[in-house]
């Protein structure tokens, strides 16, 4: 593992720590977790016009991403977790600018302190960022291009940026890729179609990590996957994540997963956040209605060891439709703790801090105070 | 054990599909029963024959498949009709189809066309099963819209499908599979391509509306958790093959198969934490068309017994308490 162990000594070593940052340290906790952060995102939005007739007038917008703010820390994985359309890939390609935001900011943070704006990057400097930024998706089906081997598409990287000229070389960086998603390197020269589903994600995961990102966004990587395999690639993520120090934004509709692999999460309804705080504190406390309906909502297996659990609620109609998102707060008309002032008066993302011992944990709700509601239960002690 | 009376008994069923590149042994010697009222889950990963295995039932095999072996036992009232002996264009079959056995598929925009409202469709599908007139047939459609709790159902029934959402769309397909009260509803990864919330809404619309009509339910899905919140009894499919089979609590508790231990482990838990182990099943489903000889778990079974595995198909055996299992280790001799 020549390359992780290149990254961890960086990582450790002293001169990582500017001087200044130090002293900063020391006379200043806030800013000291400022540094921390690899990405700051800032009241993002991303609206999709609604083009209508023949002259494709635009009669309406979807609000995708509507004031978005976050950040990640080194090292950890940030979950984004919501239903279908709430906004979730479209914040990821937002951050990685695989699309333009409509507005908003986006601060990433290099490994020696420099801070990028990413949202007004050129192409040029653009590519130059993204190169610390690694990206899985979905669907490895669709995601590797049939035409190419192995070599060809995890190789890609390198050779368009001019990083490795030599034939040999970019054999050897690509046979140790594949060796640390745990695959035969004597598979470089086969096609994706030789290669199962689970497989092909991890040719994807090579490739995504192939210029040693410090910052992956992995949009629902296991969904498309066989049940027993999904379990092995989100294992390898973990791993991949302690010897390389990666961090992660991880994109999912599934709870379990975001229990599993998540230090924070950050819950979307409608292209808004809200909910947003330390996964296990937000799993045992919601503080949303919408937080409390979704972990309710998740089947689980009984096997007689926990009980049977309490009533699930049973949220009623559907998911909000962003080109037509609801007055006041976007979750009432399916909320069941719904009060006058929800239809009318839209909720800010609050900081219930100072009400929940230290942690940040925010929440966008009227009543995030008042409301007293179920999280999960836990069988571990 | 139950006491209601049997439905419907499957056995031995193997359904192939026949191309140039060979045999395809999709359902391979598959044998379960159903009792009135009762719901069977039918769990496996993606291709194990969970779908083909519902298409034998309703004779929909696509044409390049074909029943090989098997039969399959509808009961009604008092006799008893081998499916599989039907001619699967014929009249009887056509009956039974929508009448006494309905399908609910994972993608409602399939059961539907989109060039008529869903009224007409749910209307047609009553008139095709009962004698009645139009207008009964449609008091009945709205009836059952709002059984399956259709908001508005007196204007939604004039709705066209691609006008409802993915919930409600949902809802209507199950209300069309439900307007002839079949005696069995077959749900194809029903709540699949829904969102969570959704799903809750349709699981809890499912077992309601089963318990209330008494009908029996075939459950198929990847989700195990969606079984256990459902099903009396579970079947667990690996390449065609039915290898456990057990009442629903047995089988999440004390799980025989390697494969259904396996799958068990492989699924993190709401509830367990962020330190809790997966114990991911190594390798991948092999392609169908190389099925392992032996049993088709060994190349990834962690308990396999060496010149017997690879050799030898396990044979079913019959645990205690409804539990059966086709794997060596529990051979007894
Ligand atoms: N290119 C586009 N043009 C117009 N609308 C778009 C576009 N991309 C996304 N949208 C809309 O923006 C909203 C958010 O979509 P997004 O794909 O981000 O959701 P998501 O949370 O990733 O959902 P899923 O879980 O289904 O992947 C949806 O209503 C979607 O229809
Ligand atoms: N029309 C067809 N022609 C050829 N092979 C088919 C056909 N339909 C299904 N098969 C094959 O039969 C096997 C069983 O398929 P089936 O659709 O029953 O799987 P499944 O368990 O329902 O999987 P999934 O969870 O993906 O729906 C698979 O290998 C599939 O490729
Ligand atoms: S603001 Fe009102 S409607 Fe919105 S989640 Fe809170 S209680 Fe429910
Ligand atoms: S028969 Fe052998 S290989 Fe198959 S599941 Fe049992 S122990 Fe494993
Ligand atoms: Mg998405
Ligand atoms: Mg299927």
């Amino acid at each position: 593992m020549a390359p992780a162990d290149t990254v961890q000594s960086e990582l450790n070593s002293p001169a990582d720590v500017s001087p200044g940052e130090q002293l900063s340290q020391e006379e200043d906790g806030n800013h000291a977790a400022a540094s921390n952060k690899v990405l700051e995102v800032t009241s993002l939005r991303k609206y999709f016009p609604i083009l209508r007739g023949f002259f494709r007038r635009q009669v309406g917008e979807v609000k995708a991403v509507d004031d978005v703010s976050f950040h990640v820390v080194r090292g950890e994985t940030l979950a984004l977790v919501g239903e279908s359309g709430c906004g979730k890939t479209t914040t990821g390609r937002c951050v990685m600018r695989a699309i333009e935001p409509s507005s908003g900011s986006v601060i990433f943070r290099k490994r020696d302190g420099e801070e990028i704006e990413v949202t007004t990057l050129t192409r040029q400097d653009l590519r130059s960022v993204q190169q610390f930024m690694g990206m899985i998706f979905q669907d490895p089906f669709s995601s590797l291009n049939p035409r190419l081997t192995v070599l060809e598409i995890i190789g890609e990287p390198f050779v368009t940026r001019k990083l490795i000229r030599n034939r040999r070389q970019l054999e050897e960086r690509v046979a140790e890729l594949l060796r640390s998603v745990r695959l035969d390197p004597t598979y470089m020269r086969r096609y994706p179609h030789a290669f199962s589903g689970g497989q092909r994600q991890r040719i994807a995961i090579a490739r995504a990590l192939a210029l040693d990102p410090d910052f992956v966004v992995a949009d629902e990587p296991v969904s498309a996957l066989d049940v027993s395999v999904q379990a092995q690639i989100l294992s390898l993520l973990k791993e991949l994540q302690t010897e390389q120090h990666l961090t992660y934004l991880f994109i999912t509709h599934n709870l379990s997963v975001v229990e599993y692999l998540s230090d924070r999460v950050s819950v979307m309804y409608v292209g808004q956040i809200v909910e947003l705080g330390h996964t296990q504190s937000i799993f045992r406390r919601p503080r949303h209605p919408y937080t409390e309906a979704l972990l309710s909502a998740v089947p689980v297996v009984e096997t007689g060891k926990t009980g049977r659990r309490r009533e699930r609620i049973i949220l009623e109609g559907d998911v909000a439709d962003p080109a037509n998102v609801p007055p006041g707060c976007t979750f009432h008309p399916r909320c069941p703790y719904v009060q006058d002032v929800c239809r009318v008066e839209e909720p800010q993302l609050v900081d219930l801090a100072g009400a929940n011992g230290n942690q940040p944990h925010y929440v966008r709700c009227h009543f995030a105070e008042e409301l007293d509601l179920q999280g999960v239960r836990s069988t571990v002690q | 054990m139950s006491q209601s009376p049997l439905l419907l008994s499957v056995d031995n069923l193997a359904t192939h599909f026949f191309s140039q590149e060979g045999i395809l042994e999709a359902v391979d010697g598959v044998s379960f029963d159903i009792h009135a009222g009762e719901a069977l889950g039918i769990a496996g990963e993606s291709g194990c024959g969970k779908s083909v295995t519902a298409q034998s039932i309703l004779r929909i095999v696509p044409k390049n498949g074909k029943i090989v072996t098997g039969a399959i036992s509808l009961l009604q009232n008092g006799e008893s009709v081998d499916l599989v002996q039907l001619d699967d264009r014929g009249q009887e079959i056509r009956e039974i189809r929508g009448g006494e056995i309905a399908m609910v598929f994972q993608e409602p925009m399939a059961a539907f066309s989109m060039v008529y409202t869903i009224g007409n469709q749910i209307t047609e599908v009553i008139r095709l099963h009962q004698k009645c007139s139009q207008d009964e047939a449609r008091e009945r459609a709205i009836e059952m819209l709002q059984r399956v709790g259709m908001p508005i159902p007196e204007q939604t029934i004039d709705a066209y499908p691609f006008a409802l959402s993915g919930g409600m769309r949902q809802r209507a397909m199950i209300a069309m599979a439900l307007s002839c009260h079949p005696s069995l509803l077959i749900a194809d990864e029903p709540t699949t391509a829904v969102d969570v919330t959704i799903q809750a809404q349709v699981l809890e619309l499912m077992k309601d509306l089963q318990r209330d009509m008494g009908m029996a339910l075939i459950v198929i899905t990847h989700d195990l958790a969606v079984i256990s919140e459902l099903c009396d009894r579970v079947m667990i499919m690996y390449l065609g093959k039915d290898v456990e089979s057990a009442p629903a609590d047995v089988i999440f508790r004390d799980p025989k198969h390697p494969y259904t231990v396996g799958l068990l482990r492989s699924v993190p838990e709401l509830g367990e934490g962020h330190t809790q182990e997966l114990d991911p099943i190594s390798g991948s489903v092999p392609s169908p068309y190389r099925r392992p000889a032996g049993c088709p778990f060994h190349p990834r079974c962690p308990e396999f017994i060496p010149d017997v595995c690879d050799v030898e198909l396990p044979p079913q055996i019959e645990l205690t308490g409804g539990h059966r299992v086709r794997c060596h280790l529990y051979v007894q001799d």
